[in-house]
C-alpha cells in the first residue's frame, strides 16, 4: 500500500494518487528530456561525420594535435565524477544524507577542475591559433579543412561545457536540497534525476572524447 | 484536349520535350485530386442533409467499420499515390540523367545576374541563345549565395550552389524567348534576377555563333549592369592583332615597315607624321581613333584617302585593342624568332 | 451510472466552488499560477494576438503584390515582411496554438485528472513563450531579418538583416513547444483516470499525444541548427560557408529533419479537433477509432523520414529524392485514412449545423485538395516545375490556414462555452465560417494557378502577365482577414456581454464535458473512473462514469 504519510510537506503534488506515480512521471519526463539533449547533440555529431568524411586528412592531423592527456585526464575525471553522483544517489537512499551531500560537493569539484582543464586547453588553443573558421591561423596544420576541424571541435566542447554548467547548477541546488533533509529512503527521486542528468552530460563526453581526441 | 487543360490550368507554353510529359502527368494527378476532394466534399453534403438532426434526444447507433472497408481506405490512396510516384520518378531520373551528346553551357549564377559561356565560345551575361532541337546541359554553379535557375516553359529547375556544381538539361523544341527566373530567395534583388533563353532554329543558332567568334560578343549578349564589368579577356595586343587581322586593316597597313596602301604600323606611334594639308602630327591614340572613325579627316601626305570608315562596325573596347597593338609594333619590340605562345594577363575579378 | 452531487450540481449550473475563473483575481494570481486552465488561457491571449500580427502582415504583403512593379514598401522591406509573416504564423501561432491553448485546457480535464504532469513546468512553457516572442519583436523592431522562415545558408550567415536575435527567439519558442510535449507524454502516460486505459482515450488526446511525440524528438534539432547559424554569423565558423568548407546543403538537411515533422504538429492537433467535434455534432462514434487513433501515431512516425522532399532540387542525388519521394507517399496514406473515417462518422448520424460544424466541412474540403496537392508536390519530376513557385505556398496554406486554423476555429467554437461559460453568436459564426470559406477559395485557388503559371516564391517584383491572379488573390485575403476580423469582435463582445450558456450547450459526450463549464480550479471533486469510450450516442443522457458504476 502507498505510504504518503511521513514525507516532508511539498514533495507530493495534488494532481498525483500516490507517490509512486509521481515518481513514474518524474524519470518519464527526465528521460523524454535527456532525449531531447542527445538529439540538440546529435545534430552536431551529423556535422562532425558530414565533415569527417570530406576532410579526413586535416581531421586524423588537427586531432593529434590536441593535447591527449588533458583529454584523458578530464575522461577520468568525468567518470569518476558520474561515480561519486551515484554514491551520493546510494548514500541517500540508505539514509546517509551528510555522507550525500559530500559526495555531491566531491562531483562538484570535479565538474569544476574539468572546466578548469577545458580552460587551460582552450587558452592553448587561442595561443596557438587553432582556432575555428575565419581566425585559424595555426602554423603547424595548413591542410585544407584544418579549421572545420577546430570549427566542429569548439562546437562540440563549446556546447559540452555549457552542459556542464548546467549540470552544476542542478547538482548545486540538489546539494541545497539534500542539505535541507529533503531525500531520504522515502523519496530521493529528485537526486536520481539530477544524478541521471549528470550521466548523460558524461556519456556525451565519453562520445567526443574518442571522435575528437583519439580517431 | 492537352491545350485545353493546359490553358485552364495557367500552365506556360510547352516548349520542351520535359513539358509535354510533365503536364500529362500533372493532369492525371490535379484530376484526380478535384475528383476527390469533390466526392469527399459531396458525400459530407449528402450526409450531412440526409442524416441531420431531427431531435435534441436523437440517438445514434453504434457503428464499427469492417475491416475490409478500411483495407479499402488505405490501399486505394496508396495504390494511387504509389502510381504516381513512379510515373513520376522515372520522369524524374530522365531529366536529371543529361544524354551524352549534350550541348555544354557553364552558368554563373551570382547577385544578381546570370552569367552564360560557352566552352569554345562567347560569354553572355543573362542572355542563354541555344539551338532548337538540341540537348543542352547546363553545368551551373554560383558566386556567392544559392540561386535556383528555372525556366517555366521548359519545366526545369536546379538550384544552383556556391562551391558546387549542379546540372540541368533540356531539350528545347520551339524557336522564341523564354524568361528565366531565380526561384532561390537571394536578396533584395531576388525577383529582378531574371535572364532570357533565346532558342533559335539551327541555322540561325550556326549563325550567330559564328558571328560571335568575330568578337562581337560583348555588344550584341545581354546588358552588363552597374553591378558587374566584365573586363575584357586575355592581352590588349592579342587581341588587336586578331580584330586587325579580321577586320581587314591589314590588307591595307603592313606591320614589317613595307609602304602598302597606307601607311605602315610600324613604329607609328609617336612618329611625327606629315599630313596633306601640310601640317604634322603626332601620331597619339586619338590621332589613330580618328583614323579609324573619320579617315578623310587627316590624311597622310603621300597617300590616298580610300580607307573607309570603321564609324558603327568597331566598338570602343575594339578601338582600344587595335591601339594598343600599333602601339606595340616598335622596332625593337617586334619577335624575330618563333613565337613562344599566347600570352594571357591575369583576369581581373571573376 | 451516477454522477456525484457535486459535479451534478456543477453540470446543472449551480456553482459549488469557484470557477478557474474566479479563484483569484489579481493579475499576480493568473502570472503566477499553476492551474493549466489559466495558462491555457494566457496560450490563447498571446497566440490570438499573433495570429493577428501575423496577418497584418500577410495583408500588408497582399497588398503590394497587387502592382508588379516597386509600390508601397521597398524590396527589403517586403523581404523583412514575409520572413516575419512566416517566422510570426509558424512559430509565434500554428506550433503553439492547439497543443498549448487548447491542449493545455482540455487534455487533463479529457484524462480526468487535475492537472498535467508538471504544472510549473507548464508555466515556465509559457514565459519562454513569452522570451522568444518578446526577442523576435525586438527584433522586427530594429528591422527584423530577411531571410524567409527558412534561413538557408549562406544567406542567412551573410546578409546583413538581425537575423542572429531572430535565431535565438527560435531557439527559445523550440524550447518551450519541447517542454510543452514532454509535459503532455508524461501526463497522458501517469495521469490518466482510473478505467481510462488506451484505447477509450479520446481522439484528440491521440492527436496531442503524436504532436507531443514529435515536438520532443524534432524541435532539438532545429535548436542546434539555428543555434549553428547563430554561431556562424557571429564568429564565422563556417559550417555552412563554402568557402570554408563547409556545405549550405547540409543546412537544408539538418533544417528540413526538424521542419518536415514540424508540419504534423501544426496539422495532428487540429486533426483531433475535427475527430471531436465530427463526433460532438454528429451525435456519433467515431467510425473507425482504431484506425484513426493509429494514423496519428503513424503520421508521427513516417513523417520523420521524409524530409528530402523538400530538397528535389537542391543537388541531392537522384536516388535520395527517390527514396523520400517514395516514403512521403505512405505520410499521405494516414491522411487519407483520417478523412474516410471523419466522413464515416457522419452516416446514420445526427448532425447539426452549428458553426464548429462549419468549419468542420471547410476543412475536410481543404484538408483534401491541400494534402493532394502535397502529395502531387512529392511527385518528384512534377515538383521540378512547381518547387519555389506560388503552388507550394498555396499548399502549404490550404494545409496551414485551410485546415489548421479551421480545427483552431473549430476548438474555439466548440470549447468556448466551455472555457469561458459563455455562448458565442450562432449566426454571426456561420456568418464570419462562410466569409472564411469563401475567402481562403479566393485567396489561395488563384496562387495555385500562379504556381503552376511560373510565379516563383518571395518575389517583391513580378513579370506582368502574372497581375490578374495576383489581384485575385489579393481580394479574397482582404476578405478572408474580414471573415478573422468579425470573429474577434463578436468573441470579445460575448466574453463580456454574451448570455451564460449551459454547461454542456452541445449535449457532448466527450470526458471534458463532465465538470462545469467552466470548470472549478481542481476540475472535478472525485476523480470519475471511466467505463467507456468517449461519444457514445446510444443513449441520450449524460456520459456516466464516474465511480460506483
Amino acid at each position: 500500500m502507498h505510504s504518503n504519510a511521513g514525507l516532508p510537506p511539498g514533495i507530493l503534488g495534488h494532481h498525483f494518487s500516490s507517490l509512486a506515480r509521481q515518481n513514474e512521471a518524474m524519470r518519464l519526463g527526465m528521460w523524454l528530456f535527456l532525449a531531447t539533449e542527445v538529439l540538440l547533440f546529435a545534430g552536431l555529431f551529423t556535422g562532425y561525420t558530414v565533415y569527417r568524411f570530406q576532410f579526413p586528412e586535416a581531421f586524423a592531423e588537427c586531432s593529434r594535435h590536441l593535447e591527449l592527456t588533458l583529454g584523458t585526464v578530464n575522461t577520468l575525471v568525468l567518470i569518476t565524477s558520474s561515480l561519486t553522483v551515484a554514491l551520493a544517489i546510494h548514500y541517500a537512499r540508505t539514509d546517509q544524507p551528510r555522507a550525500a551531500a559530500i559526495c555531491l560537493v566531491i562531483t562538484l569539484l570535479f565538474a569544476l577542475s574539468f572546466l578548469g582543464i577545458k580552460a587551460v586547453e582552450y587558452a592553448e588553443h587561442f595561443h596557438e591559433r587553432s582556432l575555428p573558421g575565419k581566425y585559424y591561423a595555426y602554423e603547424a596544420v595548413k591542410i585544407p579543412g584544418a579549421a572545420m576541424f577546430f570549427s566542429v571541435y569548439f562546437l562540440m566542447t563549446g556546447l559540452h561545457g555549457l552542459h556542464v554548467i548546467a549540470g552544476m547548477s542542478v547538482l548545486s541546488w540538489i546539494l541545497r536540497r539534500t542539505l535541507q533533509g529533503r531525500y531520504s529512503s522515502q523519496y530521493y527521486t529528485g537526486l536520481e534525476l539530477g544524478g541521471l542528468y549528470w550521466h548523460l552530460v558524461d556519456l556525451i563526453w565519453i562520445f567526443l572524447y574518442p571522435l575528437l581526441y583519439l580517431i | 484536349m492537352n491545350e485545353v487543360l493546359r490553358r485552364l490550368l495557367f500552365l506556360p507554353e510547352q516548349a520542351s520535350t520535359f513539358a509535354r510529359d510533365f503536364d500529362q502527368l500533372h493532369y492525371f494527378v490535379i484530376l484526380t485530386t478535384f475528383v476527390m476532394s469533390t466526392a469527399v466534399g459531396l458525400t459530407a453534403v449528402f450526409f450531412f442533409v440526409r442524416y441531420r438532426r431531427r431531435s435534441e434526444t436523437q440517438t445514434t447507433p453504434h457503428i464499427e467499420p469492417k475491416t475490409w472497408l478500411e483495407a479499402l481506405f488505405v490501399t486505394v490512396p496508396l495504390i494511387f499515390f504509389l502510381a504516381w510516384f513512379f510515373l513520376g520518378y522515372r520522369e524524374f531520373v530522365r531529366q536529371t540523367t543529361p544524354p551524352i551528346d549534350s550541348m555544354d553551357v557553364y552558368v554563373m549564377g551570382k547577385k544578381w545576374m546570370w552569367k552564360f559561356a560557352y566552352p569554345d565560345g562567347p560569354n553572355a551575361i543573362n542572355v542563354l541563345r541555344v539551338p532548337a532541337g538540341q540537348n543542352v546541359r547546363l553545368l551551373m554553379t554560383s558566386r556567392d549565395v544559392i540561386h535556383s535557375f528555372f525556366v517555366p516553359e521548359f519545366r526545369v529547375k536546379a538550384d544552383v550552389l556556391p562551391g558546387r556544381y549542379t546540372q540541368l538539361w533540356f531539350n528545347a523544341t520551339t524557336p522564341g524567348r523564354y524568361q528565366i527566373l531565380c526561384a532561390e530567395y537571394c536578396g533584395a534583388g531576388h525577383s529582378i534576377m531574371r535572364g532570357e533563353v533565346i532558342v533559335l532554329r539551327p541555322q540561325d543558332y550556326e549563325d550567330w555563333l559564328a558571328f560571335q567568334k568575330r568578337g562581337l560578343a560583348e555588344k550584341q549578349d545581354g546588358q552588363p549592369t552597374a553591378l558587374d564589368f566584365a573586363p575584357p579577356l586575355g592581352n590588349l595586343v592579342d587581341q588587336g592583332r586578331r580584330i586587325a587581322a579580321d577586320q581587314g586593316c591589314l590588307k591595307c597597313h603592313t606591320t614589317d615597315g613595307t609602304r602598302h596602301i597606307g601607311p605602315t604600323w610600324l613604329d607609328l606611334y609617336h612618329r611625327r607624321e606629315k599630313l596633306s594639308d601640310g601640317s604634322v602630327v603626332d601620331v597619339d591614340e586619338a590621332y589613330l581613333t580618328e583614323s579609324m572613325m573619320d579617315p578623310a579627316a587627316k590624311v597622310v601626305a603621300g597617300f590616298q584617302p580610300v580607307m573607309p570608315s570603321f564609324q558603327g562596325k568597331l566598338a570602343g573596347p575594339e578601338v582600344a585593342a587595335l591601339v594598343e597593338y600599333i602601339k606595340s609594333l616598335q622596332t625593337d619590340a617586334v619577335r624575330t624568332g618563333p613565337s613562344q605562345g599566347p600570352s594571357y594577363a591575369p583576369i581581373r575579378g571573376r | 451510472m451516477r454522477l456525484s452531487e457535486a459535479d451534478s450540481h456543477a453540470l446543472a449550473g449551480a456553482t459549488a466552488a469557484p470557477t478557474y475563473l474566479h479563484d483569484g483575481t489579481t493579475v499576480m494570481s493568473w502570472l503566477n499560477t499553476r492551474d493549466h486552465k489559466r495558462v491555457g488561457v494566457m496560450f490563447l491571449v498571446s497566440v490570438i494576438f499573433f495570429f493577428l500580427i501575423g496577418g497584418i502582415f500577410a495583408l500588408l504583403l497582399r497588398f503590394k503584390l497587387l502592382e508588379p512593379g516597386p509600390f508601397f514598401v521597398e524590396a527589403i522591406g517586403y523581404n523583412r515582411l514575409f520572413t516575419l509573416h512566416g517566422i510570426v504564423m509558424i512559430f509565434l501561432f500554428l506550433i503553439p496554438s492547439i497543443p498549448s491553448a487548447f491542449g493545455n485546457f482540455v487534455l487533463p480535464l479529457m484524462l480526468g485528472t487535475r492537472d498535467v504532469a508538471f504544472p510549473r513546468l507548464n508555466l515556465a512553457s509559457f514565459y519562454l513563450y513569452l522570451a522568444g516572442a518578446v526577442l523576435a519583436i525586438w527584433a522586427m523592431v530594429h528591422g527584423g531579418t530577411d531571410t524567409g522562415w527558412t534561413f538557408y545558408t549562406p544567406y542567412s550567415s551573410t546578409t546583413a538583416t538581425e537575423v542572429f536575435p531572430v535565431l535565438i527567439a527560435v531557439f527559445i519558442l523550440g524550447f518551450s513547444s519541447i517542454l510543452t510535449g514532454l509535459n503532455f507524454i508524461v501526463t497522458v502516460h501517469t495521469l490518466r483516470a482510473p478505467g481510462l486505459n488506451w484505447m477509450r482515450l479520446p481522439l484528440f488526446v491521440w492527436g496531442i499525444y503524436g504532436t507531443s511525440v514529435i515536438q520532443v524528438l524534432a524541435t532539438p534539432v532545429l535548436g542546434i541548427t539555428v543555434l549553428v547559424v547563430a554561431v556562424e554569423r557571429v564568429g564565422g565558423f563556417g559550417l555552412f560557408d563554402p568557402a570554408r568548407g563547409g556545405d549550405p546543403v547540409l543546412f537544408q538537411h539538418m533544417f528540413w529533419f526538424y521542419s518536415h515533422p514540424a508540419v504534423y504538429i501544426m496539422i495532428l492537433p487540429a486533426m483531433g479537433v475535427i475527430s471531436e467535434t465530427v463526433c460532438a455534432f454528429s451525435r456519433k462514434n467515431p467510425f473507425g477509432y482504431k484506425a484513426i487513433a493509429m494514423s496519428s501515431l503513424g503520421i508521427a512516425f513516417v513523417g520523420f523520414f521524409t524530409w528530402g522532399h523538400h530538397m528535389f532540387v537542391a543537388g541531392q542525388s537522384t536516388f535520395n529524392a527517390g527514396a523520400f519521394g517514395i516514403l512521403s507517399m505512405f505520410v499521405g496514406v494516414f491522411t487519407a485514412i483520417k478523412v474516410f473515417n471523419w466522413v464515416g462518422t457522419m452516416y446514420r448520424g445526427a448532425i447539426s449545423f452549428k458553426t464548429p460544424f462549419a468549419y468542420i466541412c471547410g476543412f475536410l474540403y481543404f484538408l483534401v485538395f491541400g494534402g493532394m496537392t502535397g502529395v502531387a508536390l512529392a511527385t518528384t519530376s512534377l515538383d521540378i516545375h512547381w518547387h519555389d513557385t506560388y503552388f507550394v505556398v498555396a499548399h502549404f496554406h490550404f494545409i496551414m490556414v485551410g485546415a489548421s486554423v479551421m480545427g483552431f476555429l473549430a476548438a474555439l467554437h466548440y470549447w468556448f462555452p466551455k472555457m469561458f461559460g459563455k455562448m458565442y453568436p450562432e449566426g454571426w459564426g456561420l456568418v464570419a465560417a462562410s466569409l472564411i470559406i469563401l475567402g481562403f477559395n479566393a485567396t489561395f485557388i488563384p496562387q495555385f494557378l500562379l504556381g503552376n503559371f511560373g510565379m516563383p516564391r518571395r518575389y517583391y517584383q513580378y513579370p506582368e502577365h502574372f497581375q490578374a491572379l495576383h489581384v485575385a488573390s489579393t481580394a479574397g485575403a482582404t476578405l478572408l482577414g474580414f471573415g478573422f476580423l468579425i470573429i474577434f469582435i463578436y468573441l470579445v463582445i460575448a466574453l463580456k456581454w454574451g448570455g451564460r450558456s449551459e454547461s454542456n450547450p452541445w449535449r457532448s459526450k466527450g470526458f471534458e464535458w463532465l465538470t462545469a463549464s467552466p470548470p472549478p480550479t481542481h476540475n472535478f471533486d472525485e476523480i470519475p473512473t471511466i467505463t467507456q469510450m468517449p461519444h457514445d450516442y446510444r443513449t441520450h443522457e449524460p456520459s456516466g462514469v464516474i465511480r460506483g458504476s
